[in-house]
């Protein structure tokens, strides 16, 4: 390789560090940046000050926080004022459940259950809050439980167990004749049907207390 | 994989499953927002923007194609929307908080002490790329999207992408480089 051509090579993977530190380059890419990286010291060098670079976009980032409640809201109002569309091939609750916690990447699954831990404890009282709205107006429709009126019934808020499996959660449903009716909201917490008619208050205690036990819960709330 | 389980909420969604388009939105809002409000500079507008984005996700679900990730394709209506929000009020006013957060220019005795911070200047510097530069790093360093990706968001070829990431990094150690801190490169 003469000169020139080595100039190239070099600039070329010199231009690929970043994509290196953020961890996108294909295979074939990734190995010939670490062959240069072992290899060239300078290179190391800057490569360490790409990573800087890296950590503190995140953290830029990280610090502009999240918008507020109002954007879903405002979302799924123009939605609603959208022409009615054909609903998507309705599917049973055991494979609807099963196909989407099937789909959750383990990353995601850590993410939602580490996440969940912080955000429970200050977020429950507003859902529990949104959740009594909703069921005041027309709600979101959701396929579980398409036959039944989203806000008829009694409910809680359930998050599952970080390690608990798709299968798990979805013998726990079928063994409690339990309906998956919204979610998964903010925390992980999903809205949970114990019953298609309202029940009273000293019932469902009891019946949030039996499920409390069950090793596949993390949490759970009664929705007044 | 996220993106196989992303597509299959696109699907859903194309038939009209909101609670795919909930779970969808959860997932994804937050980093459509900061993507949107570092174009724009203003949290109330760049909160308008994310329910016109996912409003245009719901509405154009069934054309997606799977030929991008999902979030590359949702990125790129928010490009498209926030640059056109930009066009229609080009002497929008900043919000002053969300200004400070964004852009810490202001060269009073708190920054000049954390200007001995080099993480905290490099931030700052960060900030005062243009636009166009600050726009390749974040989608290359925070939004994890590879060279294809950017090119497809942007709008631009690859080989432009790795140029306007270098001319990013050059910027930057230029300001850098005025704040005190010569990282020796380029």
């Amino acid at each position: 390789m003469n000169t020139k051509n080595k100039e190239t090579e070099h600039d070329e993977i010199e231009n690929l560090l970043p994509w290196h530190a953020a961890g996108t380059l294909g295979r074939r890419d990734a190995q010939r940046v670490e062959e240069a990286l072992a290899n060239d010291p300078e290179l190391a060098r800057r490569f360490e000050m790409v990573r800087e670079e890296l950590g503190e976009t995140i953290l830029l980032n990280e610090t502009l926080g999240a918008p507020s409640g109002r954007a879903m809201e405002k979302l799924f109002a123009k939605i609603d004022a959208e022409p009615a569309r054909k609903q998507a091939m309705s599917f049973n609750l055991t494979t609807r459940v099963a196909g989407f916690f099937s789909s959750l990447s383990p990353r995601t699954l850590a993410y939602a259950g580490s996440a969940a831990v912080l955000a429970i404890l200050l977020q429950a009282g507003i859902i529990a809050t949104v959740m009594m709205k909703e069921t005041k107006t027309s709600g979101y429709e959701t396929a579980s439980a398409p036959t039944t009126a989203p806000g008829v019934g009694a409910f809680t808020l359930i998050r599952f167990a970080p390690q608990a499996s798709s299968d798990d959660i979805t013998k726990f449903l079928e063994a409690n004749r339990l309906q998956v009716a919204a979610g998964p909201m903010a925390g992980g917490l999903y809205k949970v049907r114990i019953g298609m008619a309202g029940l009273p208050k000293s019932e469902i205690e009891t019946i949030v207390k039996k499920l409390q036990q069950d090793k596949v819960v993390g949490f759970i709330a009664n929705v007044e | 994989m996220q993106t196989t389980s992303d597509e299959v909420l696109i699907a859903r969604i194309a038939g009209g499953d909101r609670l795919a388009m909930q779970v969808l939105f959860a997932r994804h809002h937050v980093r459509v927002y900061r993507f949107v409000l570092r174009l724009v500079r203003n949290e109330a507008t760049a909160e308008d923007l994310i329910s016109e984005v996912f409003l245009d996700v719901w509405r154009q679900a069934g054309k997606f194609e799977g030929r991008s990730a999902v979030s590359t394709w949702m990125l790129s209506i928010a490009r498209f929307k926030a640059l056109s929000a930009l066009r229609r009020k080009p002497e929008q006013e900043l919000d002053e908080e969300t200004a400070e957060k964004i852009e810490d220019q202001a060269d009073n005795p708190e920054v000049a002490l954390a200007k001995k911070d080099k993480a905290a200047v490099l931030r700052q510097a960060l900030s005062k790329l243009s636009n166009e530069h600050r726009e390749v790093v974040d989608l290359v360093y925070y939004h994890e999207k590879s060279v294809e990706e950017v090119a497809e968001i942007v709008g631009i070829p690859e080989a432009t992408v790795k140029t306007r990431m270098f001319y990013a990094r050059k910027k930057l150690s230029e300001v850098l480089k005025e704040q005190g801190i010569d990282r020796g490169w380029p």
